[in-house]
């Protein structure tokens, strides 16, 4: 099965001075309001920022690994969720969507982490039959 | 109006280098833009220009000179901005 990968590394001071400069618009432009939830339910200010941050991350990891800058695609179209198990899981939604099915990508595996200042994810596509282990909407 | 791009870049784009000494067609990302910056550059030419960038024009190359944000602003204002 063939893959592609996809990392993102991301100033977790960035995404703080962006939620202070623009406030909801810049929330409401990048990330959904399941996200921004899980976001403010953090204990503290700087660990929600840090979430934020890391799903920033993904969603441009996922890109990359999609290849797919050129698309025309919304932040908010690639949602990342948490399952019950607490697993962390990509939903597509629209152009995304379209995005994965052009590229042949059938499963995603992600990985967030931040640390201090900085936030990251890795994001691998997969390629092939198999079964999809992710949920997709349109 | 690349004046008002280049002080917006300035002040949002978070580049590596003088955006004064940057043409136009310069790529903004090889200067040191990041994509997350390119969102909040994104935010405040809306701002600047009352203007709102629809998802399709989510794209790397819309921001990634002065020229092409230019462009991209003419096609949202109708040729109508300063």
């Amino acid at each position: 099965m063939a893959s592609a990968v996809g990392l993102d590394l991301v100033d977790v001071r960035e995404v703080a001075d962006s939620v202070e400069r623009f406030g909801q618009k810049y929330l409401d432009r990048c990330y959904t309001p399941a996200e921004v939830a899980y976001a403010m339910s953090a204990p503290d200010r700087v660990t929600g920022v840090r979430r934020l941050a890391a799903r920033w991350a993904a969603k441009e990891a996922t890109i990359k690994a999609l290849d797919a800058s050129e698309r025309g695609i919304s932040p908010r179209d690639i949602e990342i969720t948490r399952a019950r198990d607490g697993s962390i899981q990509l939903e597509l939604h629209g152009p995304a969507f379209a995005a994965a099915q052009a590229a042949g990508a059938t499963a995603f595996a992600v990985s967030m982490s931040h640390q201090g200042d900085l936030a990251a994810a890795v994001v691998v596509a997969h390629k092939g039959t198999r079964a999809s282990r992710i949920r997709w909407k349109r | 109006m690349n004046d008002q791009i280049r002080a917006i870049l300035k002040e949002h784009g978070r580049l590596a280098v003088d955006v004064a000494s940057l043409k136009d067609d310069s790529d903004l990302y090889e200067a040191g833009m990041t994509s997350h910056a390119s969102v909040n550059v994104m935010l405040a030419l809306e701002g600047t220009f009352d203007v709102e960038f629809p998802d399709r024009m989510l794209r790397r190359g819309v921001f990634e000179s002065v020229s092409a944000i230019a462009a991209a602003l003419t096609e949202l204002t109708g040729g109508s901005a300063p």
